[in-house]
């Protein structure tokens, strides 16, 4: 140890080599996001040229395959065709999510009524009960909605409640010393303080959401997304499934993504210099 | 409820026609535990009372139902001559942990009280500047509570409390999470605000020399259950420097006495 800062003070004090001096003063996060990317994409290549499995085409004959499918235009029709669902459902999960997971948190009868049941729809798997809305309401638009909305309702209520109650009660009594009233101590307070379990609620309620669509599409009716892979799996398009697939879930991830920049500038400015 | 018996073991205040704060017979349960068994005090307007005794006798209880933020079991509390059912805007709260929400800047949370009362914004903010400026955070308006130190942290807690213009301020151990050094800072810088500000300062503090120093009457608490032991009125010559007022024989003397009477309840 002593031998090693020895050492590190012996070094000439000359210019630092630029490389040092780049990983030193920025902020790297785009960097190593595009690193790690290009190394999984790397290594997909490499597998996908030796290659481990038949039915895995190699990177590029993977982006080469999704290309065309932007050019044909079948991408985009398969995603118009899924968003539509999917974004209701969200929306839908969002509203009624957020409202009874805040109210839980708030009153204890809301809490009493609701948290078993919510508790219960987290823990089942609850893509099981796909073929029974299915059955119940047919294979339209009320099926599909109702997919999305059974996965991701309950982990955006529970999140929110308890959210709402690990608010800092230090922060409540403050806003009551300074006499606020009960919907002020909400709006100032509650919110603003549990928005970052919320916003997990929320961005977790998303990802379950597109769970819930593209089981939906794959179980219920080939349309949209879930169309595109099954239609490519059937005739043997492992390129054309591949990107599909990789699409489905970059979108997930960047609209998951968006979700946390939005939440930062709307409710916790503080935190914007550092994410 | 019961009526409430004198206590021979509690020091008789003489009833003063001023007392802002009047505490009656409050007694304060926690399930089935005794945290403070019938207090009975008064708080003369414009003084700086302190609250002393050793951890976990209720304290912050007894402040925290001044204050209206907790329900005592039997007694009441009086300000102004009016009994307490809530939070007021006579009183204002110094948290011991600041309660300061992180994703307002300083300004914001020191023109909390007014915002929740509804003042406009151009006006609430003139009147925070002054207060941060008067507890030295000027230049600091726009930060963030979690880009400044303890005591920094502690002096909005402060200012926000000041903004308000409550005539009580109550303070919970305001100055235990800075160092010795801003702690001596806060001690003169509490009573050249006491000078400035005909206010009445309710302190909970469990420094002695603290106590002694700044306040002009301590009610020392026993425990379990809490209740009132002696009121000390400290006769300290304040006209001197610091060091004169911390070297003076009252001074040292009063902190003897204090501390010959805590002996008693440390085990
Ligand atoms: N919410 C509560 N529920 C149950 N017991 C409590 C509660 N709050 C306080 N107590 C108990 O009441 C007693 C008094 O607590 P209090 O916080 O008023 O003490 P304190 O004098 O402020 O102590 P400290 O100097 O450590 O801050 C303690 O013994 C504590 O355990
Ligand atoms: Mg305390």
């Amino acid at each position: 140890m002593s031998q090693l800062l020895a050492r590190g003070t012996g070094m000439p004090v000359g210019p630092t080599p630029s490389f040092i001096r780049w990983i030193a003063t920025r902020d790297h996060t785009l960097f190593w996001r595009l690193l790690s990317l290009a190394l999984f994409c790397g290594a997909w290549e490499v597998a996908g040229q030796i290659p481990v499995n038949y039915a895995l085409p190699p990177f590029s004959q993977t982006f080469m395959a999704f290309v065309g499918m932007l050019a044909d235009g079948s991408l985009l029709s398969a995603y118009a065709t899924t968003l539509q669902p999917l974004v209701i459902g969200i929306v839908i999960s969002a509203v009624i999510g957020v409202a009874v997971g805040v109210l839980m948190g708030l009153r204890p009868l809301a809490e009493w009524l609701a948290a078993p049941v919510f508790i219960v729809m987290q823990a089942a798997p609850m893509a099981a009960l796909i073929p029974l809305i299915t059955f119940v309401y047919g294979i339209g638009m009320t099926s599909k909605v109702l997919a999305v909305t059974v996965l991701a309702l309950p982990v955006i209520v529970l999140n929110c409640y308890k959210a709402v109650r690990n608010v800092n009660p230090s922060l409540v009594a403050m806003c009551r010393s300074f006499q606020g009233t009960r919907w002020q101590q909400v709006a100032k307070i509650v919110i603003p303080d549990a928005s970052p379990l919320i916003f997990a609620g929320l961005r977790l309620g998303i990802s379950a959401g597109f769970i819930g669509i593209v089981l939906a599409e794959l179980l219920i009716t080939p349309t949209g997304i879930g169309d595109l892979i099954t239609y490519h799996r059937s005739v043997a398009n492992y390129a054309e499934m591949y990107a599909t697939i990789a699409s489905i879930i970059v979108f997930s991830a960047v609209t998951v993504g968006g979700l946390q920049r939005l939440e930062v500038s709307l409710f916790r400015p503080e935190k914007r210099e550092i994410a | 409820m019961q009526a409430v018996l004198p206590r021979a073991w509690e020091t008789p205040v003489p009833a003063k026609p001023d007392n802002i704060v009047e505490v009656r017979g409050l007694s304060k349960f926690y399930g089935s535990f005794e945290a403070l068994k019938e207090i009975d005090l008064d708080f003369p307007r414009g003084e700086l009372i302190s609250l002393l005794g050793p951890s976990g006798c209720g304290k912050t209880t007894l402040l925290k139902m001044i204050a209206g933020l907790l329900q005592p079991t039997a007694g009441q509390v009086l300000v102004k001559g009016k009994p307490v059912t809530g939070p007021g805007p006579e009183r204002a709260f110094v948290f011991q942990d600041f309660a300061l929400m992180p994703w307002a800047t300083v300004i914001r949370n020191v023109a909390f009280g007014l915002e929740l009362r509804g003042m406009p914004k151009a006006q609430r903010h003139e009147i925070a500047r002054r207060y941060i400026a008067e507890v030295g955070l000027a230049g600091f308006e726009e930060r963030y509570p979690h880009e400044l130190s303890g005591g920094m942290r502690q002096r909005v807690g402060l200012a926000r409390a000041l903004a308000v213009d409550a005539d009580v301020l109550l303070m919970d151990e305001p100055f235990s999470a800075v160092d010795e050094q801003t702690r001596r800072k806060f001690q003169e810088d509490l009573l050249s605000l006491r000078r400035v500000q005909r206010k009445t300062f309710i302190f909970v503090t469990h420094s002695i020399e603290e106590a002694v120093y700044v306040s002009d009457r301590i009610v020392l608490l026993s425990r379990r259950p809490g209740r009132v032991s002696r009121i000390i009125e400290p006769d300290i010559p304040r006209d001197g420097t610091p060091d004169e007022i911390r070297r003076d024989r009252r001074y040292l003397d009063t902190i003897e006495d204090i501390w010959d009477g805590l002996k008693r309840f440390v085990d």
